[in-house]
Formats: structure tokens, C-alpha cells, sequence
């Protein structure tokens, strides 16, 4: 009994949460097309200020176009994105940071490219200095510091990129796919990363396929099929009683298809 | 053999006259060349495809034509004329820039366009402004630019129709291993001729023998 009413208060806690912290970014009617292809359409959410967004959906539903959008790679063909309140601009990538889903190392060492992401956004001398070393120490990248980034394994690239992306101080994290073919202790360590930044107040929005990290990263959920929002809301209704065949499919693992194919 | 001892004072000059015109070519068609290069390669503007069709066009100009323009400029009843560089090894150095700098902007180009595919989207997130990303650019991609500026190099050490025009091949001033092999051989010494041809494929030997070993080190340190 007493379990059922924790669960309670944390369920409607979650849910108060979800309704009190502050937007952080808007989409309305968001849509892109390209060369006539509407590769995302429709979709209207609400990132919310220090919480986690996992994105799920099959491969080739839009969300790394989604993330590109939200980041201002690409522009909107309909809809808006509202950032801090105000339309998406110039400034997108102010205040943002992003990592792809095949993270770009640049052709230097691990601490050149975090002092290089530093530099650009004007980090001088000994904070400088001071903010690559913290970002060394927490990706557990101290020893290679002088490595050329590119023979770094999978994983250490991808806490390299994390870092990098952290070290500048960023309110939003956009991370494509971080753990997509890595091992458990790499996941682990990357999903350890991404909970620090949490608890230092960064917003997160992640996209993958693992549905125990979502499970376990996961505040909001937004699901995407070809392009369309199926579902979104908190993780815990979401991830339990989906109301889109969609979700309950892909929960299920069974293939979910929405335009009927011909049997061979 | 008489190679060695054909080695003297006149040798030397010629090839120290050689090297030293064609590196202040290669240097200034560079200080030109990989900015302008880069920026076709790595930015979208109106008349970008006319830009790198005339780079290419003019990467293959004729050392003569080129000479003979630049002859133009600098004769005396020329735009250029009043500075009295015909003749002298400057406008020699003004020639092989002419014929170089657009080998180094069209293959920099190149270059810098491939490297931006990758790094393009992960620059504008980062807020990387437009003088940075050149910049950037041109030092990530500075081993494969190595390879360029040796095509300048080569190219350069080797004309002989531009430096030929413009210098006019007078010994002690304007003489270079390529307009001295083909005064010497026309005059039928073929031994000096031989001797300074042999010294000019050693150039080009050791050249490509460092830059190959500066890129085997950096490809196997994942920096090219
Ligand atoms: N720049 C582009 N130009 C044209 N089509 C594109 C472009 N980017 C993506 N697409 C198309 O948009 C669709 C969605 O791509 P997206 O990369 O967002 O999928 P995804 O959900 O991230 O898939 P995955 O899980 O495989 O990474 C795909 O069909 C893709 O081919
Ligand atoms: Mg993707």
C-alpha cells in the first residue's frame, strides 16, 4: 500500500515537474521538406527546461532531421521553432550544443579539439586551460590528451565529442544516437557522462534505439514514425501504456508498418 | 665521372638562382593561393562554379603565354614598365607566381572542399565564424596541402618558356637550370647540360621524398 502511494507522489511529482519547469525550446507545426520530400511534418513539441527528451523511432522516421532542425542545421519549411521564446535565428546554435550521430573529430589532438571548441567561443588563457582540463578528467580521457583524436576507439570518440560539446557550457545537449554500436561498459560510461550533465542542469534531448536507455535516461519521450510525431509525454506513461500502435508496436519489437504491403 | 668535377662556381649559381626564384614563387602563390582556395572551397556565394572553372582553366595556362603576359606588363612601353623589372630575376619570381598560384587555389580547393564536407555541420554548431573555419581548415587539411604546393613546386622548377621571355637567360643574372640546359644543349654542351638536368631530377627527388615521409607520418598518426 505504502508502495503504491510513493509511486504516486512520484508519478504526480513527475507529472508537476513536467508541468511547472519552464520551456526551453517550442515546435509548432514543425516540417521539413527537401527536393519535395516532406522528411518531418507536423510535429509540435516542448522541450522543457533540465529535463532529459529521449526521441525514439525506426530508422529513416526523421529524427536526425529533427535534431538538425531543432539545432538550426537545417531550416523549418513550415511551423516554427521558438528558442528561449524567440524564433529560432542566427544565434541558433548559441547556448546549444550537438553531437552527431557519426561524431566529427578534427584532425588534431584530444586536447586540441576540446581547446579549438573553446576557442571559437572565446575562452581564453587559464579558463580555458581550466575548462579543457575538467573536460579531460570528466570523459576519462587524461591520459590520451595528446592523442590524434581520430585513433581513438568508438567509445573514446564519443566521450571525446560529449566533452567537447559540454565543455563550453551549453543550456541544451542534443546527442544523436551516443551509444549506437558501442558495448555495455562504453554505453555505461557514456550514459554516466550524459547523467552529470543532467545533474548539472543541462536540458537533454537524445535520440536512440535502445529502449532500456530510454528507460532508463528518460524523462519525456517523443516518438517519431515516417516523419509524423506518433506519441509524445512523460516517459512513465509513454514507455507503459502507449496509446499509439506505433509505440506499442515498437515496445512489443514487433515490426510496425503503416502502409500496407503486398504479400509476396 | 667529370659531373663532379663539372661542379663549380657557375653550376651552383645557376642552381641557387633556380631555387631561389621558384620558392619565392611557390611562397607567394601560396600566401595567395590556399586563402582564395579555401574560401571557393569552403563557401557558397554567387558565381562559385565560374570561380573554379576559370581556377582550373588557368591551371593549365602555357608557360609561355604566361610569359609573354607578363612580358607585356613589364616592358618598358608596358603598365608596369616604369618599375624596370624586365630582365631581373623579380620578374621571373612574378611569372612562376602567375603560373602557379592557380594550381594552388584549384588543388586547394579541392582539398578544403572535401574536408569541409565532414567538418561543415559540426563548425556551424560549434559557432565557428568564417575567418576560423578557413583557418581551420587550411591547418586540418595542411598535409594534403603539402602535395599541392609540391604540384607548384614541380611545375615552377621545371618551366622554362615564362622565365625565359621575362629573364632572358643572361648569365650571372637571370640564368636558371631550365633556360641553361636549353641554351647549352642548343649550343651542343651537352655535358653541362646533362650535369644540370641530373641536379634538377635529384630536386624533384628529394622533394618527393620529404613530403612523402612527412605524409606517411601523418596518415599513420591520423592527422592526414
Ligand atoms: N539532407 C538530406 N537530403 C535528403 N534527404 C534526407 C536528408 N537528410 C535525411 N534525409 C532523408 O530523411 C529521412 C529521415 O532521415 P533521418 O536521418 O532523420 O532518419 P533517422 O530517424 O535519424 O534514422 P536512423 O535511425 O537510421 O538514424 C531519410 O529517408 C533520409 O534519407
Ligand atoms: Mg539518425
Amino acid at each position: 500500500m505504502r508502495e503504491v502511494a510513493t509511486l504516486r507522489t512520484v508519478l504526480s511529482q513527475n507529472v508537476i515537474d513536467a508541468a511547472i519547469a519552464p520551456p526551453l525550446m517550442t515546435a509548432r507545426g514543425l516540417g521539413c521538406s527537401i527536393k519535395g520530400q516532406r522528411l518531418v511534418r507536423d510535429v509540435d513539441l516542448t522541450i522543457r527546461q533540465g529535463r532529459r527528451t529521449v526521441v525514439l523511432g525506426p530508422n529513416g522516421a526523421g529524427k536526425s532531421v529533427l535534431l538538425r532542425l531543432l539545432h538550426g542545421l537545417l531550416p523549418a519549411s513550415e511551423g516554427t521553432v521558438l528558442w528561449r521564446g524567440n524564433p529560432l535565428g542566427a544565434d541558433a546554435q548559441d547556448g546549444q550544443a550537438m553531437v552527431f550521430q557519426r561524431p566529427v573529430m578534427l584532425r588534431r589532438s584530444v586536447l586540441a579539439n576540446l581547446n579549438f571548441a573553446l576557442k571559437v567561443r572565446g575562452f581564453r588563457g587559464p579558463e580555458r586551460a581550466r575548462r579543457a582540463a575538467q573536460a579531460l578528467e570528466m570523459a576519462g580521457l587524461d591520459h590520451l590528451a595528446k592523442r590524434p583524436a581520430r585513433v581513438l576507439s568508438g567509445g573514446e570518440q564519443q566521450r571525446l565529442a560529449i566533452a567537447r560539446a559540454l565543455a563550453t557550457g551549453p543550456d541544451l545537449l542534443l546527442l544523436d544516437e551516443p551509444t549506437a554500436s558501442l558495448d555495455p561498459a562504453a554505453t555505461a560510461r557514456i550514459e554516466a557522462l550524459i547523467g552529470q550533465a543532467h545533474a548539472s542542469g543541462v536540458t537533454i534531448v537524445m535520440v536512440t534505439h535502445d529502449r532500456g536507455q530510454a528507460q532508463r535516461l528518460a524523462d519525456d519521450v517523443v516518438f517519431l514514425q515516417d516523419g509524423r510525431l506518433a506519441e509524445s509525454g512523460p516517459a512513465s506513461t509513454l514507455l507503459h501504456s502507449p496509446r499509439s500502435d506505433a509505440v506499442r508496436a515498437w515496445l512489443d519489437g514487433r515490426l510496425f508498418v503503416t502502409t500496407p504491403q503486398t504479400q509476396p | 665521372m667529370s659531373l663532379v668535377a663539372g661542379w663549380d662556381q657557375a653550376l651552383s649559381e645557376i642552381v641557387l638562382l633556380s631555387l631561389q626564384v621558384t620558392l619565392s614563387a611557390v611562397f607567394v602563390s601560396c600566401l595567395i593561393g590556399l586563402p582564395l582556395g579555401a574560401m571557393v572551397g569552403a563557401f557558397r556565394f554567387p558565381g562559385r562554379r565560374p570561380a573554379i572553372l576559370i581556377m582550373n582553366v588557368l591551371m593549365g595556362l602555357p608557360p609561355v603565354v604566361v610569359g609573354l603576359m607578363v612580358y607585356l606588363m613589364l616592358s618598358a612601353s608596358g603598365p608596369m614598365g616604369v618599375l624596370g623589372l624586365l630582365y631581373t630575376p623579380t620578374a621571373m619570381i612574378i611569372a612562376q607566381t602567375v603560373l602557379v598560384t592557380p594550381i594552388v587555389a584549384a588543388l586547394s580547393r579541392q582539398v578544403v572542399e572535401d574536408l569541409h564536407q565532414e567538418y561543415s555541420e559540426q563548425f556551424t554548431s560549434m559557432g565557428v565564424g568564417p575567418l576560423q573555419r578557413i583557418m581551420a581548415l587550411l591547418w586540418d587539411a595542411r598535409f594534403s596541402l603539402l602535395t599541392v604546393v609540391l604540384a607548384g613546386f614541380g611545375r615552377a622548377v621545371a618551366e622554362v618558356g615564362a622565365v625565359m621571355i621575362v629573364g632572358g637567360n643572361i648569365n650571372h643574372v637571370t640564368r636558371v637550370m631550365t633556360t641553361a640546359i636549353a641554351l647549352e644543349t642548343s649550343k651542343g654542351d651537352l655535358e653541362l647540360a646533362l650535369a644540370l638536368g641530373l641536379v634538377l631530377l635529384l630536386i624533384a627527388l628529394l622533394v618527393n621524398l620529404v613530403v612523402m615521409t612527412v605524409r606517411g607520418t601523418a596518415a599513420r598518426a591520423s592527422y592526414a
